[in-house]
């Protein structure tokens, strides 16, 4: 009993400092002790998320939102990746690529964000191709630093045990590049939601950075706060899910 | 002299102006049990990974059954000081290694020889360094290789367990008659396990002792200990002081 007891406490603990934090709020707001027009109380909040939600107008932009996300992750995410592996494991691509890459990096992806307007207006590839060149870098990074710091001693193992070309990579490099490549995936999904929240905001006709602006024109306060929780809620969701591969794949690291 | 499997001539081996090995001569039989001993950096182990073909030697001749190696030494299995096993892989997996076709069978057929079959499933982690060095020992095994090299192996384990892994290999060693090449740092091992023991010093062999003792040998027989004495004087060089103490006896009665 106490045991299991212990096992719960530890589960819930973590979300009791943003429990207290939403009671004091809803009193405070009660009370009126934060004006409405800084900040709506929660329970505001959960009421228009509800509204939105039966009028169908939330999911639509959750929706949007989600895919634009998953395919700039997706695309950019395969890409860094790819790269990542050309360089890391062979020289004459990593002499080729690296250091440009390196440049590129280092350039701020959200100050390209004018020069992206022009070339694809306003539309999706905008957002899309912004989500992909910021996701790029840290899956690149990570991926290419991991196989670089494979131990030398299991690759000479694996080639004096027989191994070579595919089956090596298999066995030996990809496995012990997995927790370098995670960390990097882990992270770039934070830089997912950042580029993505920022070009909704700018320019979008949809989406929960659309919804946020387009509230804003309105004064619906509530709204602005509901989608500023919505991301920090998927940012979580997503980190979560990481965790859970990183678990799974990484059982041996246990 | 056809039943030589390794024949060395005049080898090789500088890493820039050091010269590591400097014109190594040694045959081995077939079968035979040979111990490398030397001081640390004397070149020992880069002996053992030049037979292995880990690396290219400079100059010579490397011949192992009748061919010059070229290459990697495909018919040699080597034990590393590290055990060097994959940690995401589970125990039957790592044995199992560059095996093809039915490897599950063979791989525990190896584990059983080494006495862990019942560890088959869990992740070298979770296991004793010695019994790494017994998973290591039987994925060299299961390739059923025609030598077999041995870098240290015992090196980084307590006494007990080494004289337990000292008996365990001399035992597959007389159950298959693999021609072994054991490099140690351990003379008391050397004798125990060889029918030879080489020593290095300077880049060439200064004493190639054959050691007449039956088996399984005795550590606490006086013949024993009188061979160990012998290779020990070599290697800390105990014949010059007593040349130099004649000298002074010389000087002294003129």
């Amino acid at each position: 009993m106490a045991n299991s007891f212990k096992k719960y406490s530890y589960k819930l603990l973590p979300w009791a400092f943003p429990l207290i934090l939403l009671v004091v709020w809803q009193i405070s707001s009660t009370l009126g002790l934060i004006p409405n027009t800084i900040l709506p109380a929660p329970l505001d909040v959960v009421v228009s998320g509800y509204t939105l939600t039966l009028s169908g107008e939330l999911t639509e932009h959750i929706s949007i939102s989600l895919w634009r996300a998953l395919t700039g992750f997706i695309i950019g995410g395969t890409i860094g990746f790819i790269l990542g592996l050309l360089n890391g494991l062979f020289r004459l691509s990593d002499l080729l690529f690296d250091t440009s890459i390196q440049m590129v990096r280092n350039i701020p992806h959200l100050a390209l964000i004018p020069l992206v307007i022009l070339w694809f207006g306003i539309d999706e590839t905008a957002k899309i191709f912004l989500v992909a060149l910021g996701v790029l870098f840290p899956v690149y990074i990570n991926t290419y630093h991991g196989i670089k710091n494979v131990d030398k001693k299991l690759i000479e193992m694996g080639k004096a045990y027989g191994l070579k070309g595919f089956s090596l990579f298999k066995s030996v490099i990809f496995p012990g590049a997995l927790s370098s490549i995670l960390v990097g995936i882990r992270f770039s999904l934070g830089v997912m939601w950042l580029t993505l929240i920022v070009a909704e905001t700018i320019s979008a006709h949809t989406g929960i950075g659309f919804m946020a602006m387009n509230a804003r024109e309105f004064m619906q306060m509530e709204v602005i706060v509901l989608s500023i929780l919505l991301y920090a809620l998927f940012g979580k969701l997503s980190d979560v899910i990481a965790r859970y591969c990183e678990r799974k794949w990484l059982k041996w690291n246990a | 002299m056809d039943d030589e499997y390794v024949k060395i001539n005049h080898l090789k081996k500088s890493y820039g102006e050091l010269d590591v090995l400097n014109g190594i001569n040694l045959n081995i039989k077939k079968g035979e049990f040979v111990a490398v001993v030397g001081k640390s950096g004397c070149g020992k182990s880069t002996l053992l990974r030049l037979i292995a073909g880990l690396e290219p030697y400079d100059d010579g001749q490397l011949i192992i059954g009748n061919k010059s190696l070229k290459g990697l030494n495909k018919n040699a299995r080597m034990m590393f000081q590290d055990g060097r096993l994959l940690p995401w892989k589970k125990v039957i997996e790592n044995i199992g290694l560059g095996l093809k076709g039915d490897w599950k069978k063979q791989a525990y057929e190896a584990l059983v020889k080494v006495g862990l079959e019942d560890k088959k499933d869990e992740w070298p982690a979770k296991l004793s360094g010695g019994q790494q060095q017994r998973v290591a020992l039987a994925r060299a095994l299961v390739h059923q290789p025609t030598l077999m090299l041995l870098d240290e192996p015992l090196g980084a384990l307590d006494a007990l367990t080494r004289i337990e892994m000292q008996q365990l290999i001399e035992t597959i060693w007389q159950e298959h008659q693999i021609t072994s090449i054991l490099v140690t740092h351990d003379v008391e091992e050397a004798v125990n396990m060889a029918d030879r023991v080489i020593l290095i010093e300077n880049g060439k062999i200064a004493l190639n002792k054959t050691i007449e003792l039956t088996r399984p040998r005795k550590r606490t027989s006086q013949a024993f200990s009188n061979y160990v004495e012998e290779i020990m004087n070599h290697i800390l060089g105990k014949d010059q002081p007593m040349k130099q103490t004649n000298k002074l006896r010389l000087v002294k009665s003129n």
